[in-house]
C-alpha cells in the first residue's frame, strides 16, 4: 500500500500537496515523507502529461471502480495504515508492510531518483509477496492492495473534501488506470492518450503468451531490451537496472498465474507513466521489453522478406576550415517502419558521428555475439589532404569513396535486425543533434587506451588455448581465417588493377593526343582523316577506361574492402565466444578447487569453515551454470549471426558481381560502338 | 629453346606494315626459327624463277648478325644513296620474358601449383609473341628488298639468300661500334651544316620538313603506343592474378563465386586486345618510324650531294679563276652534279613510293586491328552475358 500511495504522488499537482497531508494522517508517517521527497524530485514540467491523462478518464471514474473500491478495500486500507499491529490478515499485510518498510528504508526512495528505479523494485517485490496465495484471488487482492490503497485512503479524502474536485479527479485516474484493468481483467487500459501506451497495450495483450516461453527467452531479451526505448540517452544504466529486476520478474511470473504478470506490468506502467522527469523513456524502457522481444521478431520476418528502409548518404560537405575542419554528411533515410516518427527524415553528421555510434554498438552487442559491422577506417591522410587541398581530384576522390563507404556501413546497420531496433541507431537516423562522439579520434588518450585494451586481447587471445569441440564452430573459425586472407589478396590484386587501368586510360589519353599530332601532320588527307578519327576513338576508349576504372574500384574493390573488415568483425565475435568459454572455464576450475577445500575441510573436520565452503561451492556452481548458459547463448547467437552473414555475404556478392559484370558488358559494347564506328574511316583510306 | 612453324600464322605474320607486290619470281620467307640461348637462326626460305639463282628453291640459316652485315653492306654502296634502303630488323630482344621466367623460377615455392602453371604459360605466351615478332620483322627486312626492283638484283643479297654456309660475318668490335658512333655524329653535325645550303628543289624542300615533322610525331606516336599496350598488358596480368585470387577463393569457399571462370576468360581476351593492339598498331607505328629514318637518310644523302655539287661548282670557279686543274675540276663538277641529278631523280621516286605505300599499310593495319578490336569486344560481351546469366539463374 505504501508503494502505491507512493507511487501515485508523482504526479500530482501542487495543489494537492494538502490533500496529501491530509491523507498522511492516516497513513503512517514514512509514507508522506517519502511521497512528498517524491512528489519533489519531478520537473515541473512533469505536472503536464497526467493531466492529459486525467481528462479523459473523469467520466468512467464513478462508474464502478470506486464503488468497488469503497465496497471492500477500504476496510483493509484502513486498518493496514495501522501497521503491523492489525491481526486481521496478516498474512496479506505483513507482506505489504515488509514492502513498505523496505520502500521507506531503501535510499532509492530517499533519493530524487524518478520513479522509475523505485517502482520495479516494489512491484517484483510486491509480485512475490502476492505468491503465496496462488489463485486469482490472491492476484487481485494483491492487486487491491496495491493499488486501491490510495484510491481508497483518497476517496476517503474525497468523502472528506468532496470539494477538491481536482483532487479526486487525479486519483480516480489512478484507479481508473489500475481498476478496470484489475477488475475486468481485460488487458487493455482504457483511453490510452500518450503514445506510450499503445506499447503498453500491445505489451499486456503479448504478455501472456511470452510468459509461458522459458526463461531463456527473457534472458534473451535483456539482451535486446536496450533496444526499443525511444531516445533515452541518459537512462541506460538505469534501464539495465530495471532490466535484471524484470528478467527476475518474469522468471517468477511463470510460476505464477497468468493473470499476475500483465497487471503488474500494468501497474508498474501506470506507475511510471505519471512519474515523470524521463516519462517516455522510462516507460517504454521498462514496460516494451517483453513487447520488445516479440515486435523484433516480427520485424525479423519483416525484414527477412520486404526490408523497407533506404539510407543514403549524400551530399559531402566542408564544415569550418583549417585543421579543424570536418566534413558533413546528409543522412537521409526513408520508411516505412512505424518505429519511427515519420516516413522520411534527414540529419547530418559528420565522420566521427558514424565511428561513434560503431562505438556505441560494438560496446553494447559485440559482447552479445553479435556481428557489429564496421565503419571505414578513419584516414588521417586523406582527411588531412580535404582540409588543406582546395580542389584537388584526390581528395575529391577520397571524399566520394568515403561517402560511399559510409552508406553501405549504415545499409549494413539497418539491415541487421537487432541493431536496428537499438536506440542509438534510432537516434543517429532521426535526432537533429547529436552528443560529439569522443573518443573516436585516433590519437586521443581514449583511442591509446583502446589500443591498450586491443593489444591485452590479443594477448589473452593467444594465451586462451580453446579445445574447440563443436565443429562447426571450428571449421568456421578457419574458413573465415583463410577467407579473410583470399580477400585480402584478392583485393591487392584488385586495387593493382585500379592502379593499372587508370595508367591505362592515362596512356591511351596521351597516346590519342599524339595520334591526333601525326594525323595533323599526315599529307593524305583520308589517313590524316582517319588518323584524326582514330585519336578520337582513343579518347573515348579513354573515358570508358576511367569509368571502368571507377567500376572496378567501387563495385568490386571496395566491396572486397568492406568484407575484410567484416570479417574481422566476425572473427571478433569469435573472440567474444572464446572469452565467455574462458570465462566459465575459469569458473569450472575454481568451482573444482572449492571442492577440494571442502574436501580437506571434511577431512580435517572442521564444521565451522565446511558451511562457508558449501556456500561457496554453491555460490560457484551457481555461476558456472550461469556462465555456461551465456557461453552457450554467445554460441548460438554467434552461430546465428555468422549463417546471416553468410547469406548477406553471398547475395551481396552476387549482387555486386553481377552488378561489375554488367559495367564490364557495358564497357565493351561501347568499344564496340566505337571501333565499328571507326571502321568505315579506316576503309576510306585511298 | 623454341621453334615455331610460321606456317600457320604466315598471313598474320606478314600483316606488318609493308606492302609488297606479290612478284612471283622472288618469294622469301621464314618458315622456321630457332633459338638457341641469346642467337636466334632463322631459316630463310627463296623461291624464285630468277635465272640468277642456281636453284629455283633453297633454304638457309641465317642469324641476325648477317641481317644486320646485308643492311650494311646495301648501306654503304654508293649506287643506292638513292634509294630508301629498307630498315634493319631491331636486335632479337628476349631478355624480358626470360628475366621474368627465371623470377617465376625462384617464386615457384611460393606459388600454389595452379598460379604456377598459369604464369609459366602467360610467360610462354609472351616469350612466343616477342619470338614472333622477331622473326616477322626480319622476314619483312627481306621482303622489302626482294620486292624492290634495284635490290633484288644486289649481289649480296643474292649470296645471303643462296650460299648456304655460315656468312661468317662476325659481330662488330668495339672498335667500329665506336666508329659507327662516330660517324653519327659526324652525320648528325653534317645535317645541321648542310641544313644551311639552299635547297633547289621545291619537292624536296617539302618533302624534308614533312618528313623531320612527321618523324618526330610518329616516334611520339610509336612510344606512347607502347606504353599504351604495355598497360593494357598489365590489366590483362591483373585480370590472371585476380581470377587465380578469385579461384583460389572459391575453392575454400562454395558459395557464390561462379565469376571466376569468366574472369580467367577475360583475362585471356584482354591479353589478346593488348597482343593485338601491340602487332597491328605500335609494330606499325615502330616500323614506320624506323622507315622514316630510312627516307631521312635518303633526304640527307642528298643533301650531302648537294652540298658536294655546290663544292665542286665552286672549286670550279676557283680552278677558273686560278686558271689551273680546270679540266679535272670541271670533271668533278659533272660528276657531281650527275650524281645529285641521278639521287634527286631516284629520290623522287622512291619518296613517292614511299607515301603510297605508307598510307596502304596504315590502312590496312588500322582496319585490320579495328576488325581485331571489335572481334574481341564481341566475344568479351558474350562471354560476360553468359556469366552474367549463370550467376542470375542460380
Amino acid at each position: 500500500m505504501a508503494a502505491s500511495s507512493e507511487r501515485s504522488p508523482p504526479p500530482f499537482p501542487d495543489s494537492e500537496e494538502p490533500e496529501l497531508l491530509e491523507d498522511s494522517d492516516e497513513g503512517a508517517d514514512a509514507f508522506t515523507g517519502t511521497s512528498i521527497s517524491e512528489m519533489d524530485s519531478p520537473s515541473p514540467d512533469s505536472t503536464k502529461p497526467p493531466k492529459d491523462i486525467f481528462n479523459e478518464p473523469l467520466e468512467d471514474i464513478f462508474s464502478d471502480p470506486l464503488s468497488n473500491i469503497n465496497s471492500e478495500p477500504q476496510k483493509k486500507v484502513d486498518t493496514k495504515i495501522p501497521s503491523p499491529s492489525s491481526d486481521e490478515a496478516v498474512d496479506l499485510f505483513s507482506d505489504p508492510l515488509d514492502d513498505d518498510s523496505e520502500v521507506v528504508s531503501s535510499p532509492e526512495v530517499q533519493n530524487p531518483m524518478p520513479d522509475l528505479l523505485n517502482e520495479p523494485v516494489q512491484a517484483p517485490k510486491s509480485d512475490v509477496l502476492g505468491e503465496p496465495p496462488v489463485h486469482k484471488n490472491a492476484a487481485r487482492q494483491q492487486d487491491i492492495f496495491e493499488d486501491p490503497p490510495k484510491g481508497s485512503s483518497k476517496s476517503s479524502s474525497v468523502k472528506k473534501a468532496a470539494s477538491a474536485e481536482l483532487f479526486s479527479d487525479e486519483d480516480e485516474e489512478d484507479l481508473f488506470k489500475e481498476l478496470p484493468k484489475v477488475v475486468t481483467k481485460k488487458p487493455q487500459p482504457s483511453g490510452p492518450p500518450v503514445d506510450v501506451f499503445t506499447e503498453v497495450k500491445s505489451d499486456v495483450k503479448v504478455k501472456p503468451q511470452v510468459k509461458d516461453d522459458p526463461t531463456d527467452l527473457f534472458a534473451e531479451e535483456a539482451l535486446t531490451a536496450p533496444a526499443p526505448k525511444p531516445s533515452a540517452s541518459s537512462s541506460s544504466s538505469r534501464t539495465n537496472g530495471v532490466h535484471s529486476e524484470e528478467h527476475d520478474l518474469f522468471s517468477e511470473a511463470t510460476v505464477e498465474l497468468s493473470l499476475d504478470s500483465p497487471r503488474n506490468d500494468r501497474k508498474k506502467k501506470d506507475a511510471v507513466k505519471p512519474s515523470v522527469s524521463a516519462p517516455v523513456a522510462p516507460v517504454a524502457s521498462s514496460s516494451s521489453k517483453a513487447p520488445s522481444k516479440t515486435l523484433e521478431e516480427l520485424e525479423e520476418e519483416e525484414s527477412e522478406d520486404t526490408f523497407d528502409l533506404n539510407i543514403s548518404v549524400t551530399n559531402p560537405e566542408k564544415v569550418g576550415d583549417g585543421m579543424n575542419a570536418y566534413m558533413a554528411y546528409k543522412v537521409s533515410t526513408q520508411t516505412s517502419l512505424t518505429m519511427f516518427r515519420s516516413k522520411t527524415f534527414t540529419v547530418r553528421r559528420r565522420f566521427s558521428d558514424f565511428l561513434g555510434l560503431y562505438e556505441k554498438l560494438s560496446e553494447k552487442h559485440l559482447q552479445n555475439g553479435y556481428i557489429v559491422p564496421p565503419p571505414p577506417e578513419k584516414s588521417i591522410l586523406g582527411m588531412t589532404k580535404v582540409k588543406v587541398g582546395k580542389e584537388d581530384p584526390s581528395s575529391a576522390e577520397f571524399v566520394e569513396r568515403r561517402r560511399a563507404a559510409l552508406e553501405r556501413y549504415l545499409q549494413r546497420v539497418v539491415s541487421h535486425p537487432s541493431l536496428l531496433q537499438d536506440p542509438d541507431v534510432r537516434e543517429f537516423l532521426e535526432k537533429e543533434e547529436l552528443p560529439r562522439a569522443v573518443s573516436t579520434q585516433a590519437l586521443s588518450g581514449a583511442g591509446f587506451l583502446k589500443m591498450l585494451n586491443k593489444a591485452t586481447d590479443a594477448v589473452s587471445k593467444m594465451t586462451i588455448k580453446m579445445n574447440e569441440q563443436d565443429v562447426w564452430f571450428d571449421e568456421k573459425i578457419q574458413d573465415v581465417e583463410n577467407e579473410e586472407q583470399h580477400m585480402r589478396k584478392l583485393h591487392v590484386m584488385v586495387e593493382s588493377l585500379v592502379n593499372h587501368r587508370k595508367e591505362l586510360s592515362g596512356n591511351t589519353a596521351v597516346f590519342a593526343k599524339s595520334v591526333a599530332m601525326l594525323g595533323s601532320s599526315e599529307d593524305n588527307t583520308a589517313l590524316s582523316r582517319a588518323l584524326s578519327q582514330l585519336a578520337e576513338v582513343e579518347d573515348r576508349i579513354e573515358q570508358l577506361h576511367q569509368e571502368q576504372a571507377a567500376n572496378d574500384f567501387f563495385t568490386f574493390s571496395e566491396l572486397l574492402a568492406d568484407y575484410i573488415r567484416l570479417l574481422g568483425a566476425v572473427k571478433g565475435c569469435f573472440d567474444q565466444r572464446m572469452k565467455a568459454w574462458q570465462r566459465w572455464q575459469d569458473a569450472e576450475n575454481m568451482l573444482q578447487k572449492k571442492r577440494e577445500v571442502e574436501a580437506k575441510l571434511l577431512w580435517a573436520n572442521k564444521p565451522d569453515k565446511l558451511q562457508q565452503a558449501k556456500d561457496e561451492i554453491a555460490e560457484w556452481e551457481a555461476k558456472v551454470t550461469q556462465y555456461e548458459r551465456e557461453f552457450e547463448r554467445i554460441s548460438a547467437t554467434v552461430r546465428k549471426e555468422v549463417i546471416r552473414f553468410d547469406k548477406e555475404k553471398a547475395r551481396d556478392f552476387k549482387r555486386q558481381i553481377i552488378k561489375y559484370l554488367e559495367s564490364l558488358l557495358n564497357s565493351q559494347q561501347q568499344l564496340i560502338k566505337y571501333w565499328e564506328a571507326f571502321l568505315p574511316e579506316a576503309k576510306a583510306i585511298a | 629453346m623454341t621453334s615455331i612453324s610460321e606456317d600457320s600464322d604466315k598471313e598474320k605474320v606478314r600483316s606488318v606494315s609493308v606492302d609488297l607486290n606479290n612478284d612471283a619470281s622472288l618469294v622469301i620467307d621464314i618458315p622456321d626459327a630457332l633459338c638457341e640461348r641469346d642467337k636466334v637462326k632463322f631459316t630463310v626460305h627463296t623461291k624464285t624463277t630468277l635465272s640468277s639463282f642456281q636453284k629455283p628453291e633453297f633454304s638457309v640459316p641465317r642469324q641476325h648478325e648477317e641481317f644486320i652485315w646485308l643492311h650494311d653492306t646495301i648501306v654503304e654502296t654508293e649506287e643506292y644513296a638513292g634509294l630508301i634502303i629498307p630498315p634493319a630488323p631491331p636486335k632479337p630482344d628476349f631478355e624480358g620474358p626470360r628475366e621474368k621466367m627465371h623470377k617465376l623460377g625462384e617464386g615457384e615455392s611460393s606459388m600454389t601449383k595452379e598460379e604456377y602453371a598459369k604464369m609459366k604459360q602467360e610467360l610462354e605466351a609472351e616469350y612466343l609473341a616477342v619470338f614472333k615478332k622477331t622473326v616477322q620483322v626480319h622476314e619483312v627486312f627481306l621482303q622489302r628488298l626482294s620486292s624492290h626492283p634495284i635490290f633484288r638484283k644486289d649481289r649480296n643479297f643474292q649470296i645471303f639468300l643462296e650460299y648456304d654456309q655460315d656468312l661468317s660475318v662476325r659481330r662488330k668490335n668495339a672498335k667500329e661500334m665506336f666508329g659507327g658512333f662516330f660517324k653519327n655524329m659526324v652525320k648528325s653535325a653534317d645535317e645541321v651544316l648542310i641544313s644551311g645550303v639552299k635547297e633547289v628543289d621545291e619537292f624536296f624542300e617539302q618533302e624534308k620538313t614533312f618528313l623531320l615533322d612527321y618523324s618526330s610525331k610518329i616516334k611520339d606516336a610509336s612510344a606512347k603506343a607502347e606504353k599504351m599496350t604495355r598497360s593494357h598488358k598489365n590489366v590483362a596480368d591483373d585480370y590472371n592474378h585476380i581470377s587465380g585470387a578469385l579461384n583460389s577463393t572459391a575453392a575454400d569457399n562454395n558459395t557464390a563465386f561462379k565469376k571466376t571462370i569468366s574472369v580467367c576468360v577475360l583475362q585471356k581476351l584482354e591479353d589478346r586486345v593488348a597482343s593485338d593492339q601491340e602487332l597491328k598498331l605500335t609494330e606499325l607505328l615502330r616500323y614506320y618510324t624506323r622507315d622514316i629514318q630510312a627516307a631521312k637518310d635518303l633526304l640527307y644523302r642528298r643533301a650531302r650531294a648537294l652540298a658536294d655539287n655546290e663544292n665542286s661548282n665552286k672549286a670550279l670557279d676557283k680552278a677558273r679563276l686560278k686558271g689551273k686543274d680546270i679540266a679535272q675540276a670541271e670533271e668533278n663538277q659533272k660528276q657531281c652534279l650527275q650524281k645529285f641529278d641521278k639521287l634527286s631523280e631516284s629520290g623522287k621516286k622512291e619518296l613517292t613510293s614511299f607515301k603510297a605505300r605508307r598510307v596502304v599499310a596504315f590502312r590496312k593495319n588500322l582496319i585490320e586491328m579495328t576488325e581485331l578490336e571489335i572481334k574481341h569486344a564481341k566475344n568479351s560481351v558474350s562471354l560476360l552475358q553468359g556469366s552474367i546469366e549463370i550467376l542470375n539463374s542460380n
